[in-house]
């Protein structure tokens, strides 16, 4: 049933580091996560790892497992051969705390940089009233743990740092998205997201949805709403005609 | 992808905590002032925080891990409110019966109430946050059923209501730092969250709440928050059991934060075994399966198919669940004219009966019972109703339930008990010292039902934050001083394990396994007196033998050094347990005793209530429950409380006086 594994894990900070291979028991039904901790609990005590709910549902404990952003704990050691060796890296988009603990501070800085929910002003609370229908499409959305996956894997900023400043990153493409699909949300949130979330930047390869452990089709039902929402208004006819008549002083 | 496993060299990091400049420096430790700081980023934390800085103080958040990943995401049924969307009968009346009911009496009546009447107006308020709740037909928000509630009445999101009422408030705050970053330029100027940090101690001066001291997981560093109030919403204990569902922050901060600060606690000896937890594979033993399995149709089942939970109710509830397979079957359908099946009793009652199957040897073939909904509903049903557990058993047991039954079994999952708070503001004896949520005690009696939590969060933490606001006006401006001996002595404290280190300490956790097993075997489910005085020994020695754990490698991010500062409240927390359930000689709730199997009239008014004495000893005294208001104790018929109440308590109820009415004109 049990048997020993051989993990290659990145231990060091953000200026220096390396791979250290560890041996290490495997039993049956484990994950990645558990035997992280049974490192840290018989070799490597100060083996830096971010984890919470070991659920799938927080998103804490995201890493790069031989390569793919995955989540540990939702990462079975069953579909590994046993004679696999198993590497596991930091996300590769952030900066490195310790070990498998990174910055992800980019992250809460996009998210601030995104409008919030805009009630319709005079709606009392209790008087809400929305179909099922209507809020599917955003509840989708809303399922995102952000576990922060899709924002390691895209290739806009995976290499590019430079990109980070003007690029959301398609977890907050996502909930621009959703605040837009919100059936009482009154806010315009269409040119904004082109012009300063950076949506124009994304070209549709789909690595966040295939990396999505909740399954969330970000590309398909998200950002490509979203793009076409955004290119139906700016070369609608109509819609162009209307913003030269009536152009308001500095709009 | 190509498997690239080479990092890129060195990154600049952007977001590198940047530090205000207002900050002073104090030898070499950071040092913040606020009006109030909050101790947990879970439902309740997050909402008082909302609260202190819609009033205009300054709040800070402290959080031990990232922001939005606090343990509320786990919470998947939904949040208990008397709406009414669903079925108009309900109403708050009702919803304090029920929760009276599930915490066996026992509740502090006054919390209960609040939460009952103010829980519908905490859910709307979500809505203008920009929550998305499942809907009704006519657009309203949508109502389930649960465990112990008469009506349909937990407001949810699938089997996510959690997520749902973290990101919402998590993006109320951001909205909120939007408001402010927009008045002032800086998005931090009046609310801000200190994330992946802990606290360690609390300053109390002159008698009351002076500042809190903490460090950074990620850097090591000290920090000193400077605040006349602080709020507890810390959440509860359950990293001190073996099973469980809690996550590795629930090491049980707040209460021992509390005791030490010479606040007490009630109600310890109560701790919710949720029935159904995953016993298989190990690695998720004591992840939870959500209760709305069963409020969906889900049935219990040992190993011989029977539907064994019609065995198993007890004397007072025989009036409202079902007695046999038929009309508990019909209840689904039909509400009004049938009783709800057994499987829906409160989760204590059922916990004890998965217990005494799987003894009985009736278990299923991982010590557990089988939970089936693969023959009660239509697979794509079930995926949408339950698309999380779907995916959870999938992901993690590689059983598909739309096929097969689950496997499951009790898992440490609540602690009723927590800091005595005045109902109203949510202040513990110590002034300016607050508490909500979880780490709170008194609300759910000695059992909460499902779905009150998360009406509990939001209640109590707006009223916390609003006590705590209150509390700060009422000093005009006068604030007690942080000793600086306390930083000194807190900076020390927190610094042992690394000097013990060279003296050849123990590992922390081969301490935590052990303390874990200990409680898990000896303080569980099922307890008995000469087990409980097993384990306050056992605690004894294993208190001495944390005192010198060590940890090697360096501050940052170690989470062996992390594990070492937890163990002290872990192990104040368990004795805290252990004394007040060798105490309570009945079983009530939460609490079972082998040796004293039924539930006792005069332990019903009595409160366990500790307090500390010195670092790793707790001081326990009975205290007596206030009696419940007149016009709340007439809302329940005098037969009901007969099996609650001792006979002379029972003097005041309506039935008693002739000619009065029931007391509905409230």
């Amino acid at each position: 049933m049990s048997y020993d594994a051989r993990f290659r894990v990145w231990r060091g900070d953000d200026e220096k580091g390396e791979l250290v291979d560890y041996p290490v028991e495997v039993n049956e039904g484990e994950v990645v996560l558990d035997i992280i901790h049974r490192l840290q609990q018989t070799q490597a005590q100060d083996l830096a790892v971010r984890w919470n709910c070991k659920a799938g549902k927080c998103g804490s404990c995201s890493a790069e497992i031989n390569g793919r952003p995955r989540l540990m704990c939702m990462t079975r050691m069953s579909t590994f051969t046993e004679t696999e060796t198993i590497t596991v890296t930091p996300l590769r988009t952030f900066p490195v705390i310790r070990d498998l603990v990174t910055d992800v501070s980019f992250n809460y800085t996009k998210a601030r940089e995104i409008p919030s929910f805009a009630p319709p002003p005079d709606l009392e609370p209790g008087d809400y009233r929305m179909a099922q229908v209507d809020v599917e499409r955003s509840q989708e959305f809303r399922k995102c743990i952000e576990c922060f996956l899709c924002q390691d894997i895209c290739h806009v900023v995976r290499d590019h740092e430079e990109n980070k400043e003007s690029f959301a990153g398609p977890r907050y493409l996502m909930r621009i998205a959703e605040l837009d699909m919100h059936p009482l949300d009154v806010a315009d949130r269409q040119k904004e997201a082109q012009e300063e979330h950076g949506l124009g930047m994304c070209n549709i390869t789909k690595c966040c949805t295939e990396v999505c452990p909740e399954h969330i089709k970000i590309t398909d039902n998200a950002l490509i709403p979203l793009k076409e929402r955004v290119v139906d208004r700016k070369y609608d006819p109509l819609v162009w005609l209307g913003s030269k008549i009536f152009k308001r002083p500095g709009a | 992808m190509s498997p690239d496993i080479e990092r890129p060299g060195n990154i600049e990091r952007p977001g590198n905590i940047e530090r205000p400049a207002s900050i002073e420096r104090l030898g070499n430790i950071e040092r913040h002032d606020y009006d109030v700081v909050v101790i947990g980023a879970g439902g309740a934390g997050l909402r008082a925080a909302i609260e202190a800085r819609a009033q205009g103080k300054r709040t800070a958040i402290i959080s031990k891990s990232l922001f939005g990943k606090a343990h509320t995401v786990m919470a998947e049924g939904g949040c208990a409110a008397a709406m009414g969307n669903v079925n108009s009968n309900d109403s708050w009346m009702v919803h304090y019966r029920d929760t009276m009911r599930g915490g066996k009496f026992l509740n502090n009546w006054r919390m209960a109430e609040l939460h009952a009447r103010e829980a519908p107006d905490r859910v709307w308020e979500l809505e203008t946050y920009g929550a998305l709740f499942d809907r009704t037909p006519d657009g309203r928000i949508s109502q389930r059923n649960f465990g112990g509630h008469t009506y349909p009445r937990l407001a949810h999101v699938g089997d996510r209501t959690g997520l749902e009422l973290i990101r919402t408030l998590q993006q109320k705050i951001v909205s909120l730092q939007q408001e402010d970053y927009r008045e002032t330029g800086d998005y931090d100027s009046n609310i801000r969250v200190f994330h992946e940090c802990t606290i360690t101690d609390l300053f109390v001066s002159e008698g009351r709440v002076a500042g809190a001291f903490a460090y950074y997981r990620g850097t090591g560093d000290f920090v000193r928050f400077d605040a006349p109030a602080v709020v507890l919403a810390t959440g509860g204990v359950g990293k001190s059991y073996q099973v469980t569902s809690n996550s590795w922050e629930y090491t049980g901060d707040g209460h021992a934060l509390a005791l030490r600060a010479g606040a007490t606690l009630i109600n310890m000896e109560f701790l919710q075994f949720h029935p159904t937890g995953m016993v298989w594979p190990p690695s998720v033993k004591g992840i939870l399966v959500t209760e709305s399995v069963r409020g969906d149709g889900g049935v219990l089942r040992n190993s011989e198919g029977k539907r064994f939970m019609f065995e198993y109710i007890p004397d007072v509830f025989k009036e409202q669940y079902a007695t046999s397979e038929e009309e508990g079957d019909r209840w689904y359908a039909d509400q009004e004219n049938n009783r709800r099946p057994p499987e829906l009793l409160p989760r204590d009652e059922v916990a004890r009966a998965i217990n005494s199957e799987v003894k009985a040897g009736r278990g299923s073939p991982h010590g557990g019972v089988f939970l089936d909904i693969a023959s009660r509903l239509k697979p794509d049903e079930i995926q949408k109703r339950l698309p999380s557990m779907y995916h959870q058993f999938k992901e993690l047991a590689d059983v598909d339930i739309t096929q097969e039954a689950m496997e499951v079994g009790p898992t440490c999952h609540y602690v009723m008990g927590g800091v005595e708070v005045d109902p109203d503001t949510a202040m513990s004896k110590v002034p300016g010292l607050f508490s909500a949520g979880e780490c709170s005690g008194g609300m759910h009696g000695s059992n909460r039902l499902g779905g009150n939590s998360l009406s509990d969060l939001l209640v109590f933490g707006r009223r916390a934050g609003a006590g705590a606001a209150a509390y700060v006006n009422g000093l005009g401006g006068v604030r007690a001083a942080v000793a600086i001996d306390d930083v000194t002595e807190a900076q020390k404290r927190a610094l042992l394990p690394f000097s013990s280190a060279t003296e050849g300490g123990e590992n922390p956790f081969v301490v935590h396994l052990e303390l874990q097993k200990t409680m898990n075997d000896l303080v569980g489910i099922i307890r008995k007196a000469d087990e409980m005085e097993l384990a306050l020994k056992a605690l004894q020695d294993i208190a001495v033998r944390a005192r010198t754990v060590s940890v090697a490698g360096r501050r940052e991010f170690n989470p062996g050094w992390h594990l070492a500062l937890d163990l002290r409240n872990m192990l104040l927390v368990s004795l805290c347990v252990a004394k007040a359930a060798l105490e309570r000689r009945e079983s009530r709730g939460g609490h079972t005793r082998d040796d004293y199997p039924v539930m006792d009239s005069d332990w019903r008014h009595v409160l366990l209530v500790l307090s500390a004495l010195g670092e790793d000893n707790v001081n326990l005294v009975r205290q007596e429950q206030l009696p419940m208001r007149p016009e709340l104790f007439d809302l329940f018929e005098l037969d009901e409380l007969k099996n609650y109440y001792t006979g002379e308590e029972l003097g005041g109820h309506r039935a008693d006086a002739s000619g009065s009415d029931k007391g509905d004109k409230l």
